[in-house]
């Protein structure tokens, strides 16, 4: 890593979450820096989905403590819209508003959160739809649209926030394959402007290729993080040995 | 159908307002979440009928001043009461049916629990509930047609007494068929008003 790094945009110290008798996070420590990208990999149900849920305050944490600029945000007293307006997630399954158009969708945070005029917001919301491969369909309905476009307007729905960091949850998990490089080359391109990310993903050659840490998250805890060079080139730790040897089988296969 | 109306907009605003309320996740709502499902309990259990005569009889007999009188109000509180029910819990399905996803996407984007009711759930839940809610119209504009041929609430009562009296059931099919004659030109008339999406054919 280069000796200049960008100052601590996301901390994760301690974090602890259990849902019912099943403890799914024990004890998440975990650093994004300003303009880094911080790949989250492990298997299903190891957690990573619920570990960006608990940044953006979607569920509630039992123990420790989320950072944002310095901030403590998980503190019960901190209002928890004000943060999310702060952060953008993309979820896995997209979850557009199937009642209002692609442009709708993406200005609704700005209008309604920010409170942006709506010849701004949607002047600004056509100019992000297009960046992301999406002009002329500003007016299509969630259901008229493919997956990879609808997952493309979700990002552009995130970004439309100008948020500090952006979540992305298994953003081409639920695609055809066909579909996910166009997803992934928007994910490169915010990358490219410098968004700060925290990207829970199952695309090794993409946390490769974006991320510049890779943070290996196991039965509730991050057991090896780093450069992805030595993350998943030359693993520490017999957990990930495992996790990674799966995965090039995976990959032989196809 | 001026009454039709008034009571449509009013079992519309309490029924609406009842469901939110059903809803809604904060927990000092608590003793109101509980008060509005004894209401659904009970004015969904007790037949309409039965509401209109103990309200349109029973609050001019308590001979309270202030109280009104005029058998048309009390017939429109007691149909609203009751439809107010069954609308709640349609509204209240209708929220439920909206996946939890479109809350966790409001909520990121950054809206407020209101703003997240007003502008995702509430469009998707009110379009998926307007085929039952039309239904719901028209059993109400039967039953309102029922309280202006009782006015006189006699139809169905005087057929009951001369039937209790001679033990013949002639006066009661009268009575029904009298009901017949004015609820299903009207049935007729909402599913046209209903256009293509009318439930009842």
């Amino acid at each position: 890593m280069s000796a200049a790094r960008g100052e601590v945009v996301l901390e994760v110290r301690g974090v602890t979450k259990a849902f019912g008798e099943r403890q799914v996070l024990r004890g998440i420590d975990l650093t994004v820096r300003e303009h880094e990208a911080v790949a989250l990999i492990g298997s299903s149900g190891s957690g990573k989905s619920t570990l960006l849920r608990c940044i953006d305050l979607l569920e509630e944490i039992d123990d420790g403590d989320v950072f944002l600029d310095g901030e403590v945000i998980t503190d019960p007293a901190v209002g928890p819209v004000a943060v999310r307006r702060r952060l953008g997630l993309v979820f896995q399954a997209y979850n557009l508003f199937p009642h209002l158009t692609a442009l709708e969708n993406v200005v609704l945070g700005e209008r309604r959160a920010h409170g942006v005029s709506r010849a701004e917001a949607d002047e600004r919301g056509r100019a992000l739809l297009a960046r992301f491969g999406l002009a002329g369909r500003e007016d299509d309905r969630p259901d008229n649209l493919s997956g990879g476009q609808q997952q493309r307007v979700a990002i552009a729905r995130a970004f439309a926030g100008r948020p500090r960091a952006l979540l992305l949850d298994e953003v081409t998990s639920a695609l055809d394959p066909e579909l996910v490089g166009e997803v992934l080359a928007a994910v490169r391109d915010l990358k490219g402007e410098g968004m700060t990310m925290l990207i829970a993903t199952h695309e090794m050659s993409f946390a490769r290729e974006v991320a510049d840490e890779v943070a290996f998250l196991h039965e509730g805890r991050i057991v090896e993080q780093g450069a992805p060079s030595r993350v998943l080139d030359n693993p520490q730790r017999e957990e990930t040995r495992r996790f990674l040897r799966r995965f090039q089988r995976i990959d032989q296969k196809i | 159908m001026k009454l039709f109306v008034i009571v449509e907009v009013a079992v519309l605003a309490v029924g609406l307002g009842l469901a939110l309320l059903r809803t809604s996740r904060a927990p000092a709502l608590f003793p109101l979440r509980l008060l509005t499902s004894v209401y659904v309990d009970v004015f969904r259990g007790i037949p309409t009928i039965l509401l209109v005569y103990l309200i349109g009889f029973g609050i001019p007999a308590l001979q309270l001043t202030g109280l009104p009188t005029d058998p048309v109000v009390l017939g429109g509180i007691a149909l609203t009461l009751s439809y107010s029910a069954y609308v709640t819990e349609v509204f209240r399905a209708g929220i439920d049916s909206v996946h939890r996803g479109q809350r966790d996407a409001a909520l990121a984007v950054g809206l407020t629990e209101g703003q997240t009711m007003r502008h995702v759930i509430l469009p998707q839940a009110v379009r998926r509930v307007a085929p039952p809610l039309l239904n719901d119209f028209v059993a109400l504009q039967k039953d309102v047609a029922l309280i202006s041929i009782i006015g006189p609430q006699e139809a169905f009562r005087v057929a009951q007494i001369i039937q209790g009296q001679t033990f013949n059931y002639t006066p009661l099919i009268a009575a029904a068929i009298l009901y017949l004659m004015v609820t299903v030109p009207l049935a007729r008339l909402v599913d046209r008003m209903g256009g293509p999406e009318g439930v009842v054919r």
